[in-house]
This record gives structure tokens, C-alpha cells and sequence, in this order.
């Protein structure tokens, strides 16, 4: 089967233009919702307890608030639904009683009468731990992109490597903020989601480099944005494929991995559709607005050219000489 | 026949036998190397403690100054005011003669900084021996609670250093709430056994006493264990008679009226202790104390020789039972706190495993039929890959003994979608070369050098990513980091590599066809 029968060079350049507006748009959004609004920290982050309980039927979350409320204990306590009518989640604020008592059986006797349940998973979290999690994943965050960074500076110019550090950026970024959106507690799924998508951002993004960079020595044009037109055309049917299989695959992880890891699926779905656009859209416009100069690329290429034939030449001679 | 077995089809061959050979045992659950799963996939308890490594100098600190004391009575010199903290053991010297004997005591001690000011005397730590004595404590808590867990009898516990003071154990199968709640005081429990010498003088008003006028008079009071808070206390003196590091065994017997009690041994420097303090302080009190709570305080009648001696307190046959192997696995130099706490019930991790399973099932094939669709026997091709892939991620996991955690499997089916994309690239450059006229021999080579060097610069940055987020991440992200990294180099293998191998092996065959829809799923006239 085929969908795309005949490369087709569309004006991906010029449309980049439209992009980059929105992406800016888009980021300075995303920006503010992350300082207004800000994350819902979940326990990994916060501190505290995060019980899962399931009914055998119905739960009576009214009920279950009610009681809980009454107790000094649980003060703070948030109960809401989970995944279904069956299943809720109680959150507690952080308490060293909590840490060293024991909250499971707590909760049995003060839940007791409200009808036949199973605590299915009960999280207890200090507020030391959190402040470390956030401190590694700032840090293994920072680390990532450096070393990124400097591989791609190295295989390909450092203005790529700065407009796919900046794409990426962006995509995370917005990624992040529709966590927020969707009400989504920030916890090490979310920074599980968003650390795969620097992988799978900079992946999509590379194959489009690699592509210009190909396009660059093949043909002899120093018209800059035609090679990129011609490089995102010729990937097109690639980028599209993989990023809907992809798309597919982190689409069943929504619909049947629930609620348990919807912290990782519902963000990644999003970042998929993002990394795609913003590979084809934004991270090569960038690398031209950075001052990108084909003709000095060339030039050096050339160079490089000419410098690997002076030593094949030398070294023949000099093989020549001594034998 | 030559041509078939090129090196590259080889290394596929092998991928296949190793991968499929070395998952076996992990799916079919026979004997050979297994990947284990997480507690979030089996249901368990996962604890992260917190050593409290300050607590373990400031015990040091009280033991150097049962030493000192002890000691300084043999060889009858006075000593007043003997205080130790958290900071340093203080005392003064009263008979002023006596200054080089004390000395000579003194120096018999390791790691310590002596400073003396007009007979006031100022025992600190080198800062080498404080480095040491908070190694110790969580090596030492590491052993001990791996020695206690062992003897309580429950399945595969593992106990691992996490970060610089941190041990993280985890327990599968653990399900009740009550045996949550007695693995715990097991885990918890510090065991710390001292005998202490009762303040026969001032006890009678200690009711009124406050701490710091204890403190005052070098005692302290301390509750007693079967009492509920606010209830009978008792004075002792603050310096130890002796401590607990002196024990040799611990064990349940039954006393005169049939109740558990826990007897123990001391070893000869103990029971010499012992002996000698007890000859010396016949129809006074000594206090039997256990992490800061009195069990009991029996009237000496008699110079104790032997070295052993009993707790009682009213305990179950179980509590007695968790005791004694609290106390003969070892007292804990540190105290430990809880710092994270997960439980997993067991219904919750089959769901988990099973919501995985789905959704890794239906992703792959969702895949594998999109594959075949669009690219014919080429997406057979690459689907075999695919599911090599599969299996190496398991077969390595398994060797390593990773474990498998929840996010883990987000990880692999992740990397299922990945694959996915070096066989698309390498397809499409087949086919872009096709469609530019190449016959297959060429197009084939054209589309793998093409395609891999792309790969190749994508895969390096994914893997320099997970192997970061390996280092740097804990948990959950490591647990994610492992599958992926796994991935992208089996994903190396099978789909650069392996696939070219294959192809190399049927080229004679297929160089002539014209059947490009068969192989490649295009019509090279359009």
C-alpha cells in the first residue's frame, strides 16, 4: 500500500511562519498557566498520603468525606472519584504520625461502616524525599538537554542544535501546561511522560536535520529554504507514519492503561502531536532566524573537503617516498 | 550458499536464540534467569527509611562516657559531672594527682580529640571517626534489618542503600494491615538494650522532677514500657552501667508463671560489667532499659556472675518472639525514620499488569498489522524484528535481574512505537530509491546506509537521555529509564543490523523479481 505516491515539495517555510506565530502564541500561554495557575503537586512532590480504595459497589464519597472530615486526624483531606464509581482517592496532607502510624488500619476503622471496601494501594510520601525528586529531576532535566546538545552541535552546527533545543523546549513546555489544563497531579508519571518526550522530540527532529544536512551536500543551491522545503517534504510520509503509529500505540496506553498511568498516556499524547509539529514547523525556521549560512556551510564544507584530499595526497606521497 | 550466512544475518540469528532462549524462563516461569517484578506489578510494601545518623554519634558519645566512668571507678579516680551529648562527652577531674592515669585511660581510646582546661575535661570526635561512625550505622542498619527480616520469615525481602542515608526495603507479599504493622516495629524497632542504675537518692520525687533538673543531677527519667503516657516513671542515672553492643544472644523462655520473657547473654566484657557492678550495688535497683522505655527495674539481691539476664514486660509469644531477634540480629547504632511508604495491594498490581498487557497487546498489533499492510513482506520483515526486539528487552532484564515496574512497561511500549520507526525510515528510503530507478540490490544498500545514519544520530540522543535520566532519576524514572535504553539498542540491533542481514540472505532471490508490490508494497510505474 501507498499513501504518498510522488514526493510533493510543499512550502513548509513559508507556512513556518504561521507556526512559529502560534507557537509563540502557544508558549506564552503555556507560560503563564504554569506561573498563575501553576502544577497540583501530587504526593510525590507535596508530601503525604494518597490512599486508592475500592467498593464493592458505589462508593459513598459524601460518606467518606464526611467521616474523615470529622476526624482531626485527616484534617485537610480530599476525597474525589477514581477511574470509576467504585474507586476513590483520599488524599491527606503530610504528618509524621502519618509516616510512622499506621494509616491503613486508620482508615479500616473509620470507614468501617460504610460498606465493603479494599485499600488498594496506600502512598505515604515525607516532604524530604519530595524536595530531593524535585532537585534530581531539575538536575537529570538540565543534564539531559546539555548533553543533547552538544551531541547534535557536534554532528551537525550549533545553530541546529540551539533551534532543537528551543523546539524542544517549547514542546515540553506546552506539554507541561496541558497537564495543567487537564488537572492532572504533577507526579513521576508526568515527569516520566515529559522526559520521554525529549527523547522522542529530538529523535523526530534529528531525522529532519539529518535530512537537511543530506540535502545541503547533494545539491548545489544556496537557497536555504528550498533545501529545508525540499528535506520536510521528502521525510514527510516517514514523519507522518511514525508519529501516528506512535500516536496509536500512546492511544490504547490512554484507553486501557486507566487511571493508573494517565499521569504518563494523556501527556504524551499531546507531546506526540507537538514534537511532530514542531519538528516540521518551528525547528528549522529557527535554525535560519539563528543565522544559519548555507554558503559559509558550504565553504567549510569544502574545506574539510579539501583539507581530508591535501592529507590522502601527502599521505601517498609520503608512502610513495619511503617505499 | 556462501552468501547466505553473512555476518550481519549471523548476529540476528544469535539475537533471536538469545533472546528467545534467555525470555523463556521469564514468561513460562521455569528455572533460568527471571526479571522481577516490581512492587507496583505484585502488590507489596516499599519503604524508604531515613537513617538518623546524628543519633548514632550522640549513642557513640554516651558510650565513650560509660567507658570513661566505668574505668575511672576501677582505678579510683573522681570524676564529677560526667555529661555526654550530641557534641562531646564533658566531665571534671576532682583529684588532681591522678591527671596521668586518666590520661592513660583516655588515650586507650580510638578517635578521639582530648581538650583539657583547668581539670575540666572535653572529649570530641575526629571528624574522620564521625565519617565512620555514620558509614557504619547504615551499613550496619542495612545487615541488621536484612538479619531480622530473614528470621521473621518472609519471601524475598531486599534491602539497598538509596542516595548517601537513605535504605529502601521492599517487601512483596506482604498484605494485611497487621502484618504491614509487625514487619514495620520489626524494621523499626532500634533494640537498643541498656542496664542503667537507678537514682535511689532523688527517685522518690520524680513525679515533679522536670527533664532539665534531672539533667541537672547527670540523670535522666525515663518511662516505663506497660504504662500509658504520663504514667510511672522513674529516675536513673544517665550514664549507662552498660550497653547493648555487649550482647551475644537473645532468646524466648518462659518465666515461673508461664509468661514469655526474653532471656540474653552478654559477652565476657559484659558480664564483667556486670558482675562487678551488681557485687557493688547489692538491695539497690537497676533499671532494664530498651529504646528509651523501662521494662523493668529488679532489686539486686545478689552479686550477678554468668552474664545473662532477662526482660519481661507482659508480652505475646509473637512480640517476645520479634524481640529477641531484634535483639540478637543486632541494635541499630541509629534510629530510622520513615520517609516514603508505599503499599500495593495485590489485586492492584494484577490489574496494573493486566491493563499493561492490553494495551502493550493491542499497540503491538495495531503496529504489526499497519506494517504488513503498508509494506507487505518488508513490514513482515520488520515485524519479526519487532518482536526480537521484544524478547531481548526481556531476556536482558532478566539477566540483569532488573525488575519490571509499572512505568517500566510504559517504557517497552514505547519502544515498541520507536522500532516502529527505524524499519519506517529504512522502508522509505527503499522505496525513495526505487521509485529514483535503482534495481533492488542497490536500493536495498542505498536505503540502510541512508536511513542509518539518521537512526544512528536519533538513537545515540535517546540513549544519552535515558542513560541521565538512569543516573540522575530514581524509582520510577529509573524503572522507565532502563526499558527504553534496553530498547534503543536492541531496536540497533534487530532493525539496522538484523533486518539487513536477512535481506542480504534472500537478495539473490528477490534481485530480479518483479513482484515490487510483494516485497515493498509500491508500483514502481505510476
Amino acid at each position: 500500500m501507498e499513501i504518498f505516491k510522488k514526493v510533493k515539495i510543499l512550502d513548509f517555510v513559508k507556512y513556518s511562519k504561521y507556526g512559529l506565530i502560534l507557537s509563540i502564541f502557544l508558549t506564552i500561554g503555556a507560560f503563564v498557566l504554569l506561573f498563575t495557575k501553576g502544577f497540583t503537586p501530587g504526593i510525590d512532590f507535596a508530601g503525604g498520603s494518597a490512599a486508592q480504595i475500592r467498593y464493592e459497589q458505589n462508593a459513598p464519597i459524601e460518606k467518606v468525606r464526611h467521616l474523615l472530615e470529622a476526624n482531626p486526624q485527616f484534617k485537610g483531606v480530599q476525597v474525589s472519584e477514581f477511574g470509576s464509581k467504585n474507586e476513590i482517592l483520599v488524599r491527606i496532607p503530610y504528618t509524621q504520625t502519618s509516616a510512622d502510624g499506621n494509616l491503613g488500619s486508620e482508615i479500616t476503622k473509620l470507614l468501617e461502616s460504610t460498606g465493603k471496601f479494599e485499600i488498594r494501594k496506600l502512598d505515604t510520601v515525607g516532604p524530604k524525599v519530595g524536595n530531593e525528586l524535585k532537585q534530581k529531576g531539575i538536575l537529570s532535566l538540565l543534564l539531559a538537554t546539555l548533553a543533547i546538545m552538544i551531541y547534535v552541535s557536534f554532528r551537525y552546527e550549533w545553530r541546529f542544535a540551539l533551534a532543537g533545543i528551543v523546539a524542544l523546549i517549547h514542546d515540553v513546555i506546552i506539554t507541561a501546561a496541558s497537564v495543567i489544563v487537564f488537572d492532572i497531579d504533577l507526579n513521576l508519571e508526568v515527569i516520566a511522560a515529559l522526559l520521554t518526550l525529549i527523547g522522542y522530540s529530538i529523535n523526530d527532529t534529528i531525522i529532519v536535520f539529518d535530512r537537511i544536512r543530506e540535502k545541503m551536500l547533494t545539491q548545489r543551491t544556496n537557497n536555504i529554504e528550498e533545501v529545508i522545503n525540499d528535506a520536510i517534504s521528502s521525510t514527510l510520509s516517514r514523519t507522518l507514519l511514525t508519529s501516528l503509529t506512535v500516536f496509536f500505540v500512546v492511544l490504547t496506553l490512554y484507553l486501557f492503561g486507566g487511571e493508573i498511568i494517565v499521569g504518563f498516556s494523556l501527556p504524551m499524547l499531546i507531546g506526540v502531536v507537538f514534537g511532530t509539529y514542531s519538528s516540521m514547523f518551528v525547528a528549522p525556521k529557527l535554525a535560519i532566524i539563528f543565522g544559519f549560512d548555507i554558503q559559509k556551510y558550504h565553504a567549510k564544507e569544502i574545506k574539510k573537503a579539501k583539507k581530508a584530499q591535501e592529507k590522502k595526497q601527502l599521505r601517498q606521497m609520503y608512502e610513495k617516498g619511503r617505499v | 550458499m556462501k552468501q547466505i550466512l553473512n555476518p550481519r544475518l549471523v548476529i540476528f540469528i544469535l539475537a533471536i536464540i538469545f533472546g528467545v532462549g534467555l525470555s523463556l524462563p521469564s514468561l513460562f516461569h521455569i528455572k533460568g534467569p527471571q526479571i522481577s517484578l516490581g512492587l507496583d506489578l505484585q502488590g507489596g510494601l516499599n519503604l524508604l527509611l531515613g537513617v538518623k545518623t546524628q543519633e548514632a554519634i550522640k549513642s557513640k558519645y554516651s558510650s565513650i562516657a560509660s567507658s570513661i566512668n566505668y574505668e575511672a571507678k576501677k582505678s579510683n579516680i573522681l570524676l564529677d559531672g560526667i555529661h555526654s551529648d550530641s557534641e562531646s562527652v564533658t566531665f571534671d577531674l576532682i583529684d588532681t594527682d591522678e591527671a596521668s592515669n586518666l590520661s592513660d585511660i583516655l588515650n586507650k581510646l580510638d578517635g578521639i580529640k582530648i581538650e583539657s582546661n583547668n581539670n575540666h575535661y572535653i572529649i570530641t570526635l575526629t571528624p574522620l571517626e564521625e565519617e565512620t561512625i555514620k558509614k557504619n550505622a547504615i551499613s550496619q542498619a542495612i545487615g541488621t534489618i536484612r538479619n531480622r527480616l530473614d528470621q521473621f520469615g518472609l519471601a524475598e525481602p531486599s534491602v539497598t542503600q538509596q542516595g548517601k542515608e537513605d535504605i529502601l526495603v521492599q517487601l512483596p507479599g506482604i498484605k494485611t494491615a497487621e502484618e504491614e504493622q509487625r514487619a514495620r516495629d520489626l524494621i523499626s524497632k532500634s533494640a537498643h538494650l541498656q542496664m542503667m542504675a537507678v537514682d535511689e537518692e532523688r527517685n522518690a520525687r520524680v513525679q515533679t522532677m522536670t527533664d532539665l533538673e534531672a539533667q541537672k543531677y547527670g540523670d535522666v527519667i525515663l518511662p516505663f514500657a506497660n504504662t500509658a503516657e504520663g504514667g510511672e516513671k522513674i529516675l536513673l542515672k544517665a550514664v549507662p552501667i552498660l550497653d547493648g553492643n555487649m550482647l551475644t544472644d537473645a532468646k524466648v523462655v518462659y518465666d515461673q508463671n508461664h509468661q514469655p520473657v526474653v532471656s540474653f547473654s552478654l559477652d565476657s566484657q559484659g558480664a564483667k560489667i556486670f558482675a562487678d557492678f551488681s557485687g557493688a550495688n547489692v538491695n539497690k535497683r537497676m533499671a532494664i532499659v530498651l529504646d528509651g522505655k523501662v521494662y523493668s527495674a529488679p532489686v539486686i539481691r545478689e552479686r550477678i556472675g554468668g552474664g545473662s539476664g532477662q526482660i519481661s514486660g507482659g508480652f505475646s509469644v509473637e512480640q517476645a518472639s520479634d524481640l529477641a531477634i531484634a535483639l540478637r540480629s543486632g541494635a541499630l547504632l541509629a534510629p530510622m525514620q520513615v520517609l516514603e511508604k508505599r503499599s500495593v495491594g495485590p489485586s492492584l498490581g494484577q490489574d496494573s499488569i493486566k491493563a499493561s498487557m492490553i494495551a502493550l497487546a493491542s499497540g503491538f498489533i495495531l503496529v504489526v498489522g499497519f506494517m504488513i499492510v503498508y509494506y507487505s513482506m518488508a513490514g513482515v520483515i520488520a515485524s519479526v524484528a519487532l518482536i526480537v526486539n521484544l524478547f531481548l528487552i526481556i531476556a536482558v532484564m532478566a539477566i540483569f535481574g532488573a525488575t519490571l515496574t509499572l512505568p517500566g512497561m510504559a517504557g517497552i511500549v514505547l519502544t515498541v512505537g520507536m522500532a516502529v520507526d527505524a524499519n519506517i525510515i529504512i522502508n522509505e528510503r527503499i522505496r525513495e530509491a526505487l521509485k529514483a530507478g535503482e534495481n533492488i540490490v542497490r536500493a536495498v544498500h542505498l536505503g540502510y546506509i541512508n536511513a542509518s545514519r539518521a537512526i544512528f544520530d536519533s538513537n545515540i540522543t535517546s540513549l544519552i537521555a535515558s542513560i541521565l535520566l538512569y543516573a540522575y532519576g530514581t524509582g520510577a524514572i529509573k524503572g522507565f529509564a532502563i526499558t527504553t535504553g534496553i530498547g534503543i539498542i536492541a531496536s540497533i540491533i534487530t532493525a539496522i543490523i538484523g533486518t539487513q542481514g536477512f535481506y542480504q540472505a534472500i537478495l539473490p532471490k528477490i534481485s530480479k523479481t518483479k513482484h515490487l508490490y510483494f516485497w515493498f508494497g509500491i508500483n514502481k510505474k505510476d
